[in-house]
Parts: C-alpha cells; sequence; structure tokens
C-alpha cells in the first residue's frame, strides 16, 4: 500500500469476533493501528491482518467501492470499508463490527445469501414478450435520456447490503424483502425497456411487501453509492397504487432500433476509433 | 394485489377520519358558529343533552357517525393487522389473523351503526 505520509497517530481498532462454529457469542477483541494518511478501513485491517493476527475474517473484492463486498458497521454505521478513510471516522477509536440483519459467516462477514434470494425473487432483469431479442440482440433498444433518468439512480446500486443492515423494518420482519430488493423491482419497472411489472407486483405488494416500510429512510442515509431506495420504495407504492385503481399507463416495452449502420453521421460528431480487439 | 387494495382504503379512511373527526371537534368546540347552522337546536353548550338527543336525531349526523365508525375501525384495526404482521407470523396465521379482525371489526361495526340508528330514536 503506498503511503505518502505516516501521521504517527494510533488509534484503537475493536472488532467483533465470532466463530459461530466454536463461539457461544460474538466478542471485541482490541488492536492497536498507526494510521496513515489516507489509510481506508480496509487497508487497516489488512495491517492488523498482516501484523498482529492472520485469523482475522473479512470480505473484499474490488477495493474501489464497485463489488459491495466489503460493506460492514464501521463505528455503529453501515458503509463500506474500502471507501471509509480512518481519519473521517474515527480520532483515538474505531469498531467494526458485521452488517446487522444478517447472520454472521466470520467475524465481518455477514451471510449475504438471503439479500441475494430476496433480490433474485422480485425477478431483477428486463423482461419482455420478445426475449430472444434480448438473447440474440439485432439492434439496440430505443430509450429516450427522459426514461433513462426514470431509473438511472437506482441501477448504481450494487447490492452491498447497508441499506439493508440500516433497515428498522427487516431487523423486525425478516419475511420483508428489504429496500434493496424492492428497489430494484422499480429500477426494472421503471425501465422502459421492461414489461415484467405483472409479475414483480406480485412479490412487491405482498405482504410483507412494500408496503410495510415505515418511511425510516436510513437505507437511503448509509447508501454508499448516493442511491435512495426510500425513493424508490415510494415509486413502487405509487405504481402499485396506479395498478390497482387502473390508471398505471401501459406502455409497450421500448421497440429495437436498428438505423444506426444507416443513420448519417452529424458533422459536429467525431467519428469513433478504430476497434481495437 | 390484496395487500394494495388494503393499503389504499387505508389511506382513504385516514383522509376521511381527518375530515369527519375535524367536522366532529367543530361542532364539539365551536358551538356559537354550528349552533347557527341548526346543530344546537337547544342553545347553550354543544354536549348539552338536548342537542346532544337532536343532533342523534338528524340524519345526515347519523351517516357521519356511521362513516366515522366504520373508518376508524377499519384504520385502527388494518394497523393492528400490520403490526401483528411484523411479528414474523407465517401465512397461515396472516390469514387467521386477517380473518379474526375483519370478523371483529365487522361485529363492532354493525353494534356500533345499530347504537347510532337506536340514538336516531331517543
Ligand atoms: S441501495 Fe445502496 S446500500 Fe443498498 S445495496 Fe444498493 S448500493 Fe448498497
Ligand atoms: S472491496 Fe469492493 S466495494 Fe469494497
Amino acid at each position: 500500500m503506498p503511503e505518502t505520509s505516516l501521521s504517527n497517530r494510533t488509534i484503537d481498532v475493536y472488532i467483533r469476533r465470532y466463530n459461530p462454529e466454536r463461539d457461544a457469542r460474538p466478542r471485541w477483541q482490541r488492536f492497536t493501528l498507526a494510521v496513515a494518511r489516507g489509510m481506508t478501513v480496509l487497508d487497516g485491517l489488512h495491517r492488523i491482518r498482516e501484523e498482529q493476527d492472520p485469523t482475522v475474517v473479512f470480505r473484499y473484492s474490488c477495493r474501489m467501492s464497485v463489488c459491495g463486498s466489503c460493506a460492514m458497521l464501521i463505528n455503529g454505521r453501515p458503509a463500506l470499508a474500502c471507501n471509509t478513510q480512518i481519519a473521517d471516522v474515527a480520532s483515538e477509536r474505531l469498531t467494526l463490527a458485521p452488517l446487522p440483519n444478517f447472520d454472521i459467516i466470520k467475524d465481518l462477514v455477514p451471510d449475504l445469501a438471503p439479500l441475494f434470494q430476496k433480490h433474485r425473487a422480485v425477478q431483477p432483469y428486463i423482461q419482455r414478450a420478445d426475449m430472444e431479442e434480448v438473447e440474440k440482440p439485432t439492434g439496440e433498444f430505443y430509450q429516450s435520456p427522459k426514461e433513462l433518468e426514470r431509473y438511472l439512480q437506482f441501477a448504481y446500486c450494487i447490492k452491498c447490503g447497508s441499506c439493508m443492515a440500516g433497515c428498522p423494518t427487516l431487523a423486525a420482519d425478516p419475511e420483508y424483502p428489504g429496500p434493496m430488493p424492492l428497489a430494484q423491482a422499480y429500477r426494472y419497472s421503471a425501465d422502459s425497456r421492461d414489461s415484467g411489472f405483472d409479475e414483480r407486483k406480485v412479490q412487491a405488494g405482498a405482504s410483507h411487501g412494500v408496503f410495510r416500510c415505515h418511511y425510516a429512510g436510513e437505507c437511503s442515509n448509509v447508501c454508499p453509492k448516493g442511491v435512495d431506495p426510500a425513493r424508490a420504495l415510494q415509486l413502487m407504492k405509487r405504481e402499485l397504487v396506479l395498478d390497482y385503481l387502473r390508471l398505471r399507463r401501459k406502455r409497450c416495452p421500448a421497440s429495437v432500433l436498428r438505423v444506426p449502420g444507416e443513420a448519417r453521421r452529424n458533422p459536429d460528431v467525431p467519428a469513433p476509433p478504430p476497434y481495437t480487439v | 394485489m390484496r395487500e394494495t387494495k388494503y393499503w389504499i382504503w387505508h389511506l382513504a379512511a385516514g383522509v376521511l377520519i381527518l375530515f369527519l373527526l375535524g367536522l366532529h371537534m367543530a361542532i364539539m368546540h365551536l358551538d356559537s358558529l354550528f349552533g347557527a347552522w341548526g346543530l344546537n337546536p337547544s342553545g347553550g353548550e354543544a354536549i348539552a343533552w338536548n342537542n346532544v338527543v337532536a343532533r342523534s336525531r338528524m340524519a345526515a349526523m347519523i351517516v357521519v357517525y356511521i362513516a366515522l365508525l366504520g373508518a376508524a375501525l377499519y384504520h385502527g384495526f388494518y394497523g393492528l393487522r400490520t403490526i401483528v404482521f411484523e411479528l414474523g407470523i407465517g401465512p397461515a396465521l396472516q390469514k387467521a389473523v386477517t380473518v379474526g379482525l375483519w370478523t371483529a371489526g365487522l361485529c363492532l361495526f354493525v353494534l356500533g351503526a345499530i347504537a347510532a340508528i337506536a340514538a336516531g330514536r331517543l
């Protein structure tokens, strides 16, 4: 890890340790860590593992807020370890624990299987009658910038589970799908290329569905990608209500646009560089 | 879809309660204003026995009382159902709770409606 300057500051890092196969309950273990400028929580964990205790378990992959693997409770708040700088959250003491609302696999690693199951249940993919066009595209589905805007921010979700960890409804009701799956149900239903709302509304409008949201808004508060799942849930409620009242505008999913090859290039737009692969 | 239906009615009942309860409070506390509309025919305070009886005999007030009763029962019982569901009960128990609350709500509604209509004959 390249370090620009060592600040010589030492902090206490409390890590919640738990091995379900061996321990009756989780316990806190204290480490001391010399914090360097720019050091992220993930860097700090690597340092602890390399220099103090190789048995500390945590999950990560991309180190750049893209994969969503490293979400954990950092000083009591769900966040990504790889994009949280220690200096921003701790001056003397840093506590690290696994995401709540999930079972613990080991130490800082939550079991995200229920999250992915619930995500799959809302059918988070484009559905349309002409699925062969999706599988073997002959062109591009037309989508205007305005149509893109309807769901774009929800498409930035990296499925890190922070919103699920912050959701008080999910804490009380494990049957509740949670903010991420419900936001994704809206994300696909709002996509002009999709016509799968009728399938998704069964899950989203079920007795443990979107109407159980208490508007706590904590999901949007903690999302490290700036997604606003709470908003998606309210928009999904609106879609369900409009659908029930038969006021939801039925739209044909976007049609295939086959013209790019035939279109004349705007002289102000430079030609793309030649293919390299 | 049933949940969507229940939720829409829950919202509608909330709006109705807001309006009817507002009306009720206004009648109770703005007696000088509503008295002029014939809602306090005996004059004086709105809660005076003669005024209460007179209002109970008005068809419009009977409708208001029954509508307020229905809206309050539905709104409250839906909220109770939500709280019970959040205890994480299974589908069979959910169904039992829904049927139980519907039955209790309807019984209370019928009882209250009979009382409101009977009060019209005081
Ligand atoms: S909505 Fe945000 S917090 Fe929730 S899973 Fe997606 S990226 Fe993570
Ligand atoms: S390691 Fe991929 S998001 Fe943190």
